[in-house]
């Protein structure tokens, strides 16, 4: 029995739908960039499993990778500090709390 | 059974329990600790897949900074933070008959794509870190730069976003 491409897209896949979800549903921000950060990791998994199981087998894939983990590590370090700021000034983390603009 | 195999179901169930004990852990310390595990179990599977210099630096990266940086976020925040999801019913129900349909129609997708024959394994005479290296200074320079360039700009935008606001000296 051995490891397919099939395999490691449906990780990727399952990884992505359980982000997606948590992504959807949970109140607190961090946990909703948590859940982001879930849904990249899946997509690098997609990525990594294609550079050596692809139609033309590249290292190309492992370099994608290497650049959506340094926008997402970015992405995590710009969010948390938006985070800090609300926080300061609202006082609450929970997305739903946040709606001045809708307002 | 190889060991390929043997390996490949133990990360897999480690990277998805994670993930599930994830979201249903109530505790948001409990919900890091819970992803370190899924992000050290993605390392592993990236080695199986022959990708080592990813690997590690999904441990670097993923496990060692994003990790503390998210503890950092909770404990600067609400520290005894808990987190029952929205309260309202429907809507729960509404985004799991979504994310279910999302689901099945990318596992119909996966199971039906005819995929290539896998490719005999060659054995590479350059290791993989040596080969990442050489594709990344020479096909890749420019989106390397200006990753570095995005990388400064988030540090500065970080900063001066958490830093207090109204003392401007």
């Amino acid at each position: 029995m051995t490891v397919s491409i099939t395999s490691y897209l449906m990780v990727a896949l399952i990884l992505f739908c359980v982000g997606l979800y948590g992504a959807l549903t949970k109140r607190n921000a961090v946990v909703v960039l948590i859940s982001i950060e879930l849904m990249l990791n899946a997509v690098n998994i997609n990525l990594v499993a294609f550079s050596k199981y692809g139609l033309y087998p590249a290292v190309a894939g492992q370099i994608f990778t290497l650049f959506t983990m340094t926008v997402a590590a970015a992405e995590v370090a710009v969010g948390l500090a938006i985070l800090i700021a609300l926080y300061r000034n609202k006082e609450t983390v929970n997305v739903d709390e946040i709606d001045q603009m809708k307002r | 059974m190889t060991g390929e195999f043997a390996a490949f179901f133990i990360l897999s169930l480690l990277t998805i329990g994670g993930a599930v004990f994830m979201i249903s852990f109530t505790r948001v310390v409990h919900m890091v600790i819970s992803l370190g595990v899924t992000f050290i179990s993605i390392a592993g599977l990236f080695v199986l897949l022959g990708a080592e210099f990813v690997g590690v630096a999904q441990v670097l990266v993923y496990s060692g900074a994003i990790s503390i940086l998210m503890l950092f976020g909770i404990m600067l925040t609400k520290h005894d933070a808990q987190d029952e999801g929205t309260g309202r019913k429907w809507k729960n129900r509404f985004i799991l008959l979504f994310v279910a349909g999302l689901f099945g129609l990318l596992f119909w997708g996966i199971q039906n794509t005819p995929w290539p024959a896998p490719p005999p394994p060659v054995a590479s005479s350059v290791s993989n870190a040596k080969e990442i290296g050489l594709e990344v200074f020479t096909k890749y320079v420019i989106p390397f730069e200006l990753l570095s360039v995005l990388l400064l700009v988030a540090l500065v935008g970080a900063i001066i976003m958490a830093k207090k606001e109204g003392d401007n000296e």
